[in-house]
């Protein structure tokens, strides 16, 4: 009972806090009232959701809905006014900035995190480091040989996720130039039984998060993406400075610099709790 | 009298229930998979291809799929087969009590055991074997996965069959007996025949239960989507295909009808077994 009176205390408090604002804050007062949405990106529904529920628990009075659909649903979210903070796994093009202006919304980004795919061999394969275009032609099948790219002579296994995976479209979008995979691709449910096949076949090669690398570590090895002369090898590092290829930052959008409950969201997220709640999703910290 | 008519309907009405829920999983699956007719169009399920998700051109070509099940399903039942049937005549004509009293327990827990475990026990130990044994570079293709699937099939096989040949009448292997036939020939010419509508039940039954193994092959097929009849070649089953995808697919999307008719097929393929088994029964049965 006391716990449902200090709830509707804090209403009232967040009410006439309201009351104050200016024409600037009247736009985003239904979220200072405890109301937030944040629609967008499918890969981050995830992660957004796992803020949500820790900022729910630090601000019990606000109400957080969570909703996918994609980045550029989200975006289009921002600007036609139907969700606060707009999650996007890219940047805003120049069409919806215009579209934006015209209605007098100015996006404002913020990079929250970083996701990192690292491509995978046995630990005993002796190749470390490939081009983006030996990744393609392996990945769609005109190479089978690990002797077409510097290996010994060995058939290759191509393993990968299942294509309801969003690693799945992900490689296929940053790593393989949006081909197709090879129909000989052994199909694999779930990360760890990728690992698992890939840590018992010498020939094999896949693909999975930057964070499931560190973890079995022994098991597998990871591939310096690049040429001879300079090869960058995924690392938090690595994905931090734009240097590996396979990586996109992850962002949050807010219309103009944010306010109230907003602007805690935001500062939530990239807080030290918000990016341990990143590094748990298996993404890579700001 | 009105009570008993009222027994009547209630007893026919529990009877159908399950005729009902037949029409009724036909008639969902139909109306799931019944936009995929107009647009695309039914032919994109004939084709060789199954590449649902791509940035290029979404492919749903079942053959691969059905090439998939033939195979591991071939495959299963040309190990599963023989070792069962010769199981079964063993524990029923050959065994002793005691024998019997230990074996058949042994082969009923096998077929309790979930297919999730069997499947978790195939990647971690039947996968490598097979993958030492025919030096290749993977252990997940057809060959273990049918592998498996004859151990599943085993139990259903030898049960069922075994009961076909422990109620053939006494009265038939004393005569074969006592017209100077041996056991061995009692056994193949006689007791055998007799039963063989019964054992051949039983392989249906069998068939049954290994084309619509999901977990196991999921597990260790390697699930490549391709067109192979060769037993060291990974391949992808329709079940473990419904199994993957239908988790993750957007609703109403092509890709999702396209599950639904692969659902579709593959109650076509059991319906036809089970009216071709009861066709064999059937004339076997007149034949006695």
């Amino acid at each position: 009972m006391r716990y449902i009176i200090s709830i509707y205390l804090v209403f009232l408090l967040f009410g006439f806090s309201g009351c104050g604002s200016s024409d600037q804050e009247k736009k985003v007062s239904k979220a200072e009232a405890g109301y937030l949405t944040i629609k967008g990106s499918d890969t981050m529904v995830h992660l957004v959701s796992a803020w949500s529920e820790e900022f729910m628990k630090l601000h019990p009075s606000v109400d957080l809905s969570v909703t996918g659909g994609g980045s550029g649903t989200g975006i289009a979210g921002l600007i036609n006014g139907t969700t606060d903070i707009c999650a996007s796994s890219r940047d805003i093009n120049d069409k919806e900035k215009e579209l934006a202006s015209g209605r007098n919304v100015t996006p404002l980004e913020f990079k929250v995190a970083m996701d990192g795919i690292a491509v995978i061999v046995n630990p005993e394969n002796t190749v470390d480091t490939l081009t983006l275009a030996q990744l393609q032609d392996i990945f769609t099948g005109k190479i089978t040989n690990w002797r077409e790219v510097g290996g010994v002579d060995m058939p290759l296994l191509v393993f990968s996720r299942e294509s309801s995976s969003g690693t799945y479209v992900f490689f296929q979008e940053h790593a393989m130039n949006k081909m197709d995979y090879t129909p000989r691709a052994r199909l694999l449910a779930g990360t760890s039984a990728l690992v698992q096949a890939v840590s018992s076949d010498k020939g094999a090669i896949g693909y999975v998060g930057l964070g499931y690398v560190k973890e079995a570590s022994e098991k597998i090895k990871a591939i310096s993406i690049g040429n001879d002369e300079k090869a960058i090898a995924p690392s938090d590092q690595s994905i931090k400075d734009g240097s590996y290829p396979i990586a996109r930052p992850l962002f949050l959008y807010t219309n103009g610099e944010p306010q109230g409950t907003v602007k805690e969201f935001v500062d939530f997220s990239l807080s030290a709790a918000g990016q341990s709640i990143v590094r748990a999703a298996g993404y890579v910290e700001m | 009298m009105r009570m008993d008519k009222f027994m009547r309907m209630l007893l026919v009405s529990t009877a159908s229930i399950s005729i009902l829920i037949v029409a009724l999983i036909f008639l969902f699956l139909g109306k799931e998979a019944f936009p995929f007719g107009f647009d695309p169009g039914l032919g994109k399920l004939f084709d060789t291809k199954w590449i649902p998700v791509s940035f290029q051109e979404e492919r749903f070509g079942i053959y691969p799929l059905v090439a998939g099940s033939s195979l591991v399903t071939l495959l299963a039942m040309l190990i599963s087969i023989p070792l069962s049937v010769v199981g079964a005549i063993y524990i029923a004509e050959v065994a002793q009590p005691v024998e019997r009293e230990i074996l058949k327990p042994f082969i009923e827990i096998l077929a309790s055991i979930p297919s999730v475990v069997l499947g978790f026990f195939g990647l971690v130990v039947l996968a490598p074997l097979v993958k030492n044994v025919f030096g290749l570079s993977s252990g997940l293709n057809a060959l273990t996965a049918a592998l498996l699937l004859a151990l599943m099939a085993l139990p259903t096989i030898i049960t069922i069959s075994e009961d076909a040949l422990a109620s053939v009448p006494k009265s038939f292997k004393q005569a074969s007996l006592s017209l100077g036939a041996s056991d061995l020939q009692t056994i193949f010419r006689v007791t055998v025949p007799a039963a063989l509508p019964g054992i051949i039940a039983a392989i249906m039954l069998g068939i049954g239960r290994v084309i619509g193994e999901t977990m196991a092959v999921l597990m260790v097929s390697g699930n490549s989507a391709i067109i192979s009849f060769f037993p060291l070649d990974s391949v992808r089953t329709m079940t473990a295909t419904i199994a993957a995808e239908m988790g993750e697919v957007p609703f109403g999307s092509h890709h999702y009808q396209a599950l639904f008719w692969i659902g579709i097929v593959l109650l076509l393929v059991t319906f036809v077994l089970n009216i071709l088994s009861r066709l064999v029964l059937k004339k076997y049965g007149m034949a006695q």
